[in-house]
């Protein structure tokens, strides 16, 4: 009989034990070491024992007896320290062990951030039963606070484990969404729906910057310098394979063993399987391959033949109530393309990704019942040009189920806002529809519903048709754009009274019909989710026109043209010397004199752009948000200082509107004026926003234009005081704000809301008050200069590689 | 045959967005989607030269920045009404770096 020595008692070396004493008990003598001072058990099933699903002895795989019966000498809770290959013994804490053949089965170790404080106690990864242990006893007591960094599959079992033991658990995680490897964000978003409906807090973009705490764990610092509380912090980050001893011994290494397709090591003599090694490039971090290595080096050994070929792999998170499966490949490559599902009503996600007629990847969330046959389709890699058309709903839908443009409002709960003027919910309609209001008029007439600004129209009638079924006919609304059958104002209301605060959630509360939307829609509804969540949403640079993600006018050439702020139309000598020379230093080719009192740089280079905001910031001046849907200039005449027919403080009120309302994003642009007399000079009748001063006080009218529509202004009301003449136009911007459609100026608004709708909001003084808290709250994140945030980035605005002289090579 | 080419970081081109590499012949576009795919295409639209790398880039297509023209990453193909096509070169990502077939110079010393 041969010598077999394993290192590892792991679930990789544990089959092939298995295997080879069922094909020739005779063949070895077996000796087995194990740092663990256990054997092997099924190392996959800690997350259940962890949430208290299971106990350890049920996931035991040999016990005891097991190892007795089949002749396996156990070194448990003994470490390999080393092998010597001349001598062909490996060396354990508790003596030398001579080989013929050396299986190397190490597994792999955690990696643990080296910031400081990751050597507290208290602090721990996620690999073995004694971390599952120092888990279960750090849960002692209800509501102790736990933070777990990764929100990979393990940390998330891990998170889910602990809330199960009544710790309330924050998830930290790098990416913008979780388990970014086997899902997209689309599915993502729904996973963090789900894990946040039972109380794990979710953080992404989350950087962990220090483990707080003295002699035991008490917290983690963000680089964003949120902190959280913490009793204890699991990481799991990642994993490495352990190949320590495989490196000492002087067997080649890269990130893990290298082996061949025969599991051998650069040693002959030497295997190794599992976690440790690295094949064709590859590291393995889930079972499935690591059974089939197991199966060829068990042939090996008996010398028979045997050729390891990785599979593709699937994943699953073992959390009761999250429902994801991912497989293949749905990342890089040319040449695909996508189908893509939503079912809001049942929070059902499924994106399938097709690559010459063949099945290359799929993920889904919320109904994973299909998921082995699309498994099965991309693993043998089948024709699927046939069933195409109906492919994405699986095998019992090969006759085809069109998707409901109406599910999203059929999932809404009762207790769902659909009028947000009156505070009617979806429930209150379905009762008046019950009791038989049957169309839009009855509807108006019994709830209020829709009879107040009217934008929630498309939703009542939606209600209406998913209530009545065939007996009421929708009429024709234009949807956004072909990725949704939504309109802008469904979508508006979608997002107040679903509470969506991220793109991700739009798309799958809102049934939309592409993976990412398109230039039509992400503007849109960025905008509208930094409307209605300024503190929440985080402004996506890539869903806007580039004018206003660089900040600045994009020209026919690719160019671009800069324009500073002049407040109120006031400039210096100082200002308009630093403009000449910045004009001169950047070869600026042409200098105007704009239509809104203020001077234009045309022509200036986009990777210029940074320097030349800098020199202007430098000397006082900021973005004049030429560029931008918000506020653009405040034009104003000379009032009292100069002119004698003046009776208010025309420009010094200009300046203040204008510092009041800069950096605000509006669903238009948004232009304003002020007048010191009915003379008006400054032309404030035909602006968005107008003011003429009077003797007796400010007359402040709304809904002018001078562009492709001349309108002049509606009076919307006569105000006493600056002060209050402030405060309306920051309310009236913000019901604008609130309410409109992306691409409608506030006279197209006004056409659709009415004259007398605008002014109930302004003249309830309380609803006045609300609407200019929450202009305030929106102006604390967005009243700041996007030039001097954008010079920070400079780099952004170069080139990322300059290949010019490698092509004269 | 195909030497690949390192040009920077994946995540030194933002999710949906583009960068720009100067080449003795003019800027390529580097485009990467949503679900990180990178593409390299010319960065002149064959309308009227629109500079593709400031557009919405959504799935695997950009819209020109100058008058909206749907741009496949993919084949370089104007999708929709409108009809012409861009230049695309053989572009990958490895270990999280965003590569370029070198043959791409050459092909573009031929154009
Ligand atoms: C620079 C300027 C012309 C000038 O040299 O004076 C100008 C230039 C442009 N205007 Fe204007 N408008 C300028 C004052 C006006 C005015 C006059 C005013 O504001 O008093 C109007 C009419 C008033 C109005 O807005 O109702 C005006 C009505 C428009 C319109 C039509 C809007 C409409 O709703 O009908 C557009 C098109 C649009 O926005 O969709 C437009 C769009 C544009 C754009 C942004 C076109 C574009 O999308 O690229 C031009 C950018 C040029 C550039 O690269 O800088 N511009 N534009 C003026 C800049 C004012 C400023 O300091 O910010
Ligand atoms: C909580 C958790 C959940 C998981 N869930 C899943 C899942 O759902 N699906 C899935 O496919 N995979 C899952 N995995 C991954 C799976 O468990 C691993 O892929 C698998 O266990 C690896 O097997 P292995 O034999 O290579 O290593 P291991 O099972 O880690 O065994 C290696 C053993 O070697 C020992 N060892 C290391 N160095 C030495 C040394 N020098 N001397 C002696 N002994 C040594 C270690 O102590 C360890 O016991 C999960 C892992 C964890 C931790
Ligand atoms: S608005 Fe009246 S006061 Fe002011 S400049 Fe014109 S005419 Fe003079
Ligand atoms: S230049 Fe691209 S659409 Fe006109």
């Amino acid at each position: 009989m041969k010598n077999a020595v394993i290192i590892g008692a792991g679930m990789a070396s544990g089959r092939v034990l298995e295997h080879l004493i069922e094909a020739d008990p005779e063949a070895f003598n077996f000796t087995l070491f194990n740092s663990e001072p256990r054997g092997n058990y099924n190392r996959i099933m800690l997350s259940p024992v962890l949430s208290g699903e299971k106990s350890y002895a049920e996931i035991v795989t040999h016990d005891d007896g097991w190892y007795g019966q089949n002749k396996v000498t156990c070194r448990f809770g003994e470490a390999v320290t080393s092998i010597d290959r001349e001598a062909k013994v490996v060396r354990g804490a508790n003596g030398d062990v001579p080989y013929d053949k050396l299986i190397i089965a190490t597994g792999s170790a955690p990696f643990i951030i080296p910031v400081p404080g990751h050597d507290l106690p208290g602090v721990i990864a996620y690999r073995d039963l004694d971390d599952t242990n120092a888990m279960i006893d750090a849960a002692d007591a209800p509501g102790k606070p736990a933070v777990v960094i990764g929100g990979g599959l393990l940390g998330l079992e891990a998170a889910a484990g602990l809330a199960l033991r009544g710790m309330s658990v924050t998830v930290i995680h790098l990416n913008g969404h979780l388990m970014e490897r086997q899902l997209d964000p689309a599915a993502g978003y729904l996973l963090q729906k789900d894990l946040e409906n039972r109380g794990i807090k979710v953080h992404c973009n989350g950087a962990t910057k220090a483990i707080l705490g003295t002699d035991r764990v008490e917290g983690v610092e963000l680089d964003d310098g949120t902190v959280y509380d913490a009793s204890l912090v699991v990481m799991a980050v990642g994993i490495r394979p352990e190949a320590t001893v495989a490196k000492n011994a002087g067997l080649e290494v890269n990130r893990g063993i290298l082996v061949n397709a025969q599991m051998e090591t650069s040693d002959p003599d030497i295997l190794a399987v599992g976690e440790c090694v690295e094949f064709d490039g590859q590291l393995f971090g889930l079972v499935a391959p690591l059974y089939d290595q197991a199966k060829v080096l068990a042939k090996i050994l008996l010398e028979e033949e045997g050729s390891f070929v990785p599979k593709e792999l699937s994943t699953k998170l073992k959390v009761t109530g999250c429902d994801l499966f991912s497989a293949g490949d749905f990342a890089e490559g040319e040449g695909r393309e996508d189908i893509v599902f939503r079912d809001p009503a049942r929070g059902v996600y499924r994106r399938l990704v097709i690559e010459d007629d063949q099945l290359v990847g799929a993920v889904m969330y919320g109904d994973t019942a299909d998921s082995n046959w699309f498994f099965g389709l991309i693993r043998d890699k089948t024709e699927i040009a046939d069933m195409r058309d109906t492919l994405i709903f699986g095998p019992a839908f090969q006759g085809g189920a069109p998707s409901d443009p109406l599910s999203a409002v059929a999932a809404l709960p009762r207790e769902a806002e659909i009028c947000g003027c009156n505070g009617i919910c979806k429930g209150q309609i379905e009762d008046a529809i019950a009791a038989g209001a049957t169309d839009l008029t009855a509807i108006k007439a019994t709830t209020k519903a829709s009879a107040s600004c009217g934008t929630c129209t498309g939703l009542v009638e939606q209600v209406l048709a998913v209530t009545l079924g065939d007996d009421f006919v929708i009429p024709a609304a234009q949807s956004i754009c072909a990725c949704t059958d939504m309109t802008h104002e469904d979508v508006r209301r979608m997002i107040k009274s679903q509470e969506l605060k991220s793109m991700e959630a739009v798309w799958q509360e809102c049934g939309w019909k592409t993976s990412c939307g398109c230039h039509v829609c992400r503007p849109a509804l960025n905008y509208y989710l930094l409307a209605d969540w300024p503190l929440e949403y985080t402004d996506d640079a890539q869903s806007r026109f580039i004018n206003e993600r660089k900040h600045a006018n994009i020209q026919k050439d690719g160019t671009f043209s800069v324009v500073p702020r002049m407040w109120g139309g006031i400039t210096t000598p100082d200002e308009l010397r630093a403009i000449a020379d910045a004009a001169e230093k950047f070869a600026v080719p042409t200098v105007k004199v704009t239509g809104g009192q203020r001077i234009d740089l045309l022509g200036v280079k986009g990777e210029d752009l940074p320097a030349i905001w800098k020199d202007l910031n430098d000397a006082g001046m900021v973005s004049g948000h030429a560029y931008s849907k918000g506020l653009r200039t405040v034009k104003t005449c000379v009032g009292t200082d100069h002119c004698r027919f003046g009776t208010q403080d025309s420009t010094g009120l200009g300046i203040k509107l204008e510092k009041t309302l800069w950096g605000s994003w509006t669903p238009h642009k948004l232009k304003l004026a002020v007048s010191g007399c009915p003379r008006n000079c400054a032309e404030a009748t035909c602006k968005d926003i107008g003011v003429i001063c009077v003797d007796s006080g400010y007359q402040i009218s709304i809904g002018g234009a001078a562009g492709m529509d001349v309108r002049e202004t509606e009076l919307l009301c006569q105000v006493a005081t600056e002060a209050e003449t402030i405060d309306v136009i920051k309310a009236v911007t913000q019901s604008y704000r609130e309410n409109a459609k992306y691409l409608d100026r506030i006279y197209k608004w006004v056409g659709k809301v009415g004259m007398d709708w605008v002014k109930e909001q302004i003249e309830d003084l309380d609803n006045r008050a609300a609407l200019v808290e929450r202009f305030e709250i929106s102006q604390s994140v967005y009243r700041k200069d996007p030039w001097a945030e954008h010079v920070t980035k400079a780099e952004t605005y170069q080139p990322i590689a300059d290949l010019t002289l490698e092509a004269a090579e | 045959m195909s030497t690949w080419i390192d040009i920077a970081a994946l995540d030194s081109v933002p999710k949906r967005g583009a960068r720009l590499i100067k080449t003795a012949l003019g800027c390529v576009a580097v485009f990467r989607t949503g679900t990180d795919e990178v593409f390299a295409l010319d960065n002149a639209c064959p309308h009227k030269n629109g500079p593709l790398a400031e557009g919405i880039v959504h799935d695997k297509a950009v819209t020109c920045p100058l008058h909206n023209w749907v741009i496949s990453l993919e084949t370089g193909m104007v999708q929709g009404e409108d009809t012409g096509q861009v230049a695309t070169y053989p572009a990958r990502v490895v270990d999280g770096r965003i590569t370029l077939d070198a043959a791409f110079l050459k092909q573009r010393e031929v154009a």
